[in-house]
């Protein structure tokens, strides 16, 4: 295929992921095509994210979609292994009858498809143990060979090939098979300092091993469906889109990482806001005072900036399993930004609620606050599913005097209350009391007052409902609220 | 206008920067060798203390070329940024002879570039000789303030209403650095080529250190560099960034340290961390590992 029609696919292909890519932006991209010489791979990637990404978070999207449509296509990459270099093939050969030597000493030849599953996994260890770059990249693609059992045409996801071959070489135990073998080479005892650096480095070795495994599969994938009909299968969404309900690990990891940086700009931007507010009416007795330097003329007129005050805020959160990570984002997202706010105190729920403020005024540690949050929390009341009902209640009794004028409260949640009475009056109440009331619900909107979900009951009685399912969302709620 | 290019390849580039002591990677060759040929900015992001300043620095060195450096900061206007009449002047050479001259010739006499005073950006295009042009975390100014920047970016061009407008004699090379605080418009980022720089990892933190300390054996340089890896990867309010690894490494020479231990990286730990929960986290991370 032409690099010009590669090119427009691989950009219809960014767009459709999310990413914003303007046609000066295309056109730039191109430019730089004709000055880098596609033979170099590295260089030629890097000069497509200069002019195509122009933002960090987007780098992994970017980059996924680039080895569908171009690393996997240079002379390196056969899938047969004809084109190998000579030396480098000699050598491994070697490698392969030491271990041989070691095993049953059957006779070499036969490169690596003789190999029993024992005998890849022996190698793969050495090859981490040393950190033999070459043997990984040739030992991954060995593995998924062997253990993928890839078939053409079949409709399955590379994760599950990624799984299966993964479960083969028995990964998990890779590490602390590793630490051993290291603690015998070496003679004298290693200090907890150097065995923790040398577990950092395994981990990194086994992880680069794991990529390698990962992009061997999209490899043989891609061959075998064409890159498009790929690219659409990895199609992941960017972590500011990650639906907070159904995240992975990987992607609450993800998500973890760019809360932070999310924060800082949204703290920078509301502070700018709050200084640079709207002008206010003039200062008469201001401007009065300060002509009197230009003997009464009022030449430098003052004026009266609004100085909004900072709202007051309570969070009040559901963290029952389905909504657990929302809670704990949005938890994480309001302290990160606390002095945006004069006073924040937070409160989580089941059946029962407790007062979590505590927990973030004793460290500066956000997320071992949330973790205590997790653990320490006294939430149960009766048997541990949802009741909204009764949390208002119990969380009005208590707390509801100190709901004034000043209050903004935050109520998160599905609103999934298991049938149990819904207390309306209650939410009623706060609003009374406070300067606003808002709910926030991780669901869909399409879900909202289906099967269990009152959200709509509660809603009638608050300032709004919002639909908070991804971080941007989550965002610009906070943004307006501040 | 076209100058020929200034890099044969980016092996050139590469090889160069590392002539200046700046370690490139081919991310970075590679876009500082695209912005000399595609003739564009290149915005710079990153956490603090990578070498975003240092990069345009020692491009600058590499190149010969003069460095106008442009600090951003809240506040920053056009006649700080672009130029500037002198009042004064203008003030002096009207009430000089005020009988020979007619209105018009004082008019355009005053509005003429003797009574100009060039800012970082217009000294940049006007300059004769080869610049660098960096202007210094962008994303502090505000986002009515980028627009400044927009026309010198795209065109390389000043329009300076009593004057016309100036273009470059020069494509000068532009960087630009970004903390990131803040999310910089999209009519500034479509004018730049986008480079991410990141921590090091491991390899060529360590040569970065090998080459910038004197002295500092290849042993020594690898444990600083594995330590610090290690630490960047807990989750820390500030990770630590190169110039403290730098400082750190500098520090246990000058102790006489020739391999580090527990006790004496705990007790240098406040070198690489500031803040204290970081400190006590890393200590408590690199002690107990089972």
């Amino acid at each position: 295929m032409p690099v010009l029609d590669l090119m427009s696919g691989f950009i219809v292909e960014l767009r459709n992921a999310g990413l914003p890519v303007s046609l000066t932006e295309n056109l730039d991209a191109m430019e730089a095509v004709k000055v880098i010489p596609i033979e170099d791979r590295d260089a030629f990637k890097y000069a497509l994210g200069a002019t195509l990404v122009k933002n960090n978070a987007h780098w992994r999207v970017f980059e996924t979609i680039f080895e569908v449509y171009f690393s996997l296509r240079g002379p390196e990459y056969e899938i047969t292994q004809d084109g190998q270099p000579d030396d480098f093939w000699r050598e491994m050969q070697e490698q392969i009858d030491q271990v041989k030597g070691q095993g049953e000493g059957k006779g070499s030849g036969g490169g690596m498809d003789s190999l029993t599953p024992e005998e890849i996994a022996a190698m793969l260890m050495r090859a981490l143990m040393s950190g033999d770059q070459a043997m990984m990249r040739a030992l991954a693609k060995q593995s998924v060979q062997r253990f993928a059992g890839m078939e053409p045409g079949r409709p399955v996801g590379g994760t599950y090939y990624l799984y299966r071959t993964l479960r083969n070489l028995d990964l998990d135990n890779m590490l602390q098979k590793l630490m051993d073998a290291n603690r015998e080479m070496s003679n004298q005892q290693l200090s907890s300092l150097e065995e923790r650096l040398e577990k950092d480095e395994f981990e990194s070795r086994i992880e680069q091993f794991k990529q390698e495994v990962e992009s061997e599969i999209r490899r043989r994938l891609v061959a075998d469906r064409g890159a498009e009909a790929m690219a659409k299968t990895l199609r992941k969404p960017l972590p500011e889109d990650v639906e907070f309900m159904h995240a992975s690990r990987d992607e609450m990891q993800s998500l973890k990482k760019a809360l932070y940086p999310l924060t800082r700009k949204l703290a920078a931007r509301l502070t700018r806001k709050r200084r640079h507010g709207r002008k206010g009416p003039l200062d008469f007795r201001n401007t009065v005072r300060h002509s009197l330097s230009y003997g009464g003329v009022p030449a430098d007129p003052k004026f009266r900036y609004p100085r909004p005050s900072k709202p007051e805020l309570m969070v009040v959160a559901d963290i029952s399993g389905s909504v657990a990570a929302f809670a704990r984002f949005t938890l994480m997202f309001v302290y990160a930004i606390q002095n945006q706010f004069s006073k924040v105190r937070s409160f989580v729920f089941i059946d029962g609620i407790d007062e979590v403020t505590k927990f973030f005024k004793s460290t500066e540690d956000i997320g071992e606050a949330i973790n205590r949050v997790n653990t320490e929390a006294d939430v149960v009341w009766v048997d541990g599913h949802s009741d909204y009902g009764h949390a208002f209640e119990v969380f009005f009794e208590r707390h509801g005097k100190d709901i004034n004028s000043k209050t903004t409260v935050l109520l998160l949640g599905d609103a999934r209350n298991n049938y149990h009475a819904a207390q309306s009056w209650v939410v009623k109440e706060m609003r009374k009391r406070a300067r606003h009331v808002y709910w926030l619900n991780p669901e869909p909107k399409s879900y909202w007052n289906t099967g269990d979900s009152i959200v709509g009951e509660y809603g009638a009685h608050t300032d709004g409902v919002f639909e908070c399912r991804n971080l941007r969302q989550l965002e610009s709620f906070v943004e307006n609220l501040a | 206008m076209r100058v020929k290019p200034r890099f044969k390849d980016i092996a050139t580039v590469r090889s160069g920067l590392k002539k200046e002591n700046y370690l490139a990677d081919d991310g970075i060759a590679g876009v500082v060798y695209l912005a000399d040929r595609l003739g564009k900015p290149v915005l710079i992001e990153g956490p603090a203390g990578t070498g975003k300043t240092q990069l345009a620095k020692s491009v600058a060195d590499m190149t010969g070329a003069r460095l106008i450096r442009l600090q951003c900061y809240e506040g920053l206007d056009e006649s700080k940024a672009l130029y500037e009449w002198n009042y004064k002047k203008q003030l002096l050479r009207i009430q000089s002879d005020k009988k020979s001259d007619s209105w018009s010739e004082v008019h355009d006499d005053i509005f003429s570039e003797e009574f100009l005073l060039t800012r970082p950006l217009l000294e940049a295009i006007t300059s004769e000789e080869p610049v660098v042009l960096l202007i210094d975390e962008v994303d502090r100014v505000e986002v009515e303030t980028e627009a400044l920047l927009l026309e010198i970016l795209s065109d390389y061009q000043v329009s300076i209403p009593e004057l016309g407008t100036i273009t470059a004699k020069q494509i000068p090379l532009v960087f630009l650095t970004s903390n990131n605080t803040r999310e910089l418009s999209e009519a500034l980022k479509r004018r730049c080529l986008y480079l991410h720089v990141d921590y090091p990892d491991l390899e060529r933190e360590k040569e970065i250190v090998l080459n910038k300390v004197p002295d500092i054996s290849d042993n020594l340089a690898d444990q600083i560099a594995r330590i610090v890896r290690s630490i960047r990867q807990l989750d820390l309010k500030k990770a630590p960034s190169v110039s403290e690894t730098l400082d750190w490494a500098r520090t246990l020479m000058l102790l006489g340290i020739e391999t580090i231990d527990e006790k004496e990286a705990k007790e240098t730990l406040h070198i690489l961390l500031k803040y204290q929960t970081d400190i006590a986290k890393a200590a408590k991370e690199l002690s107990v590992t089972k």
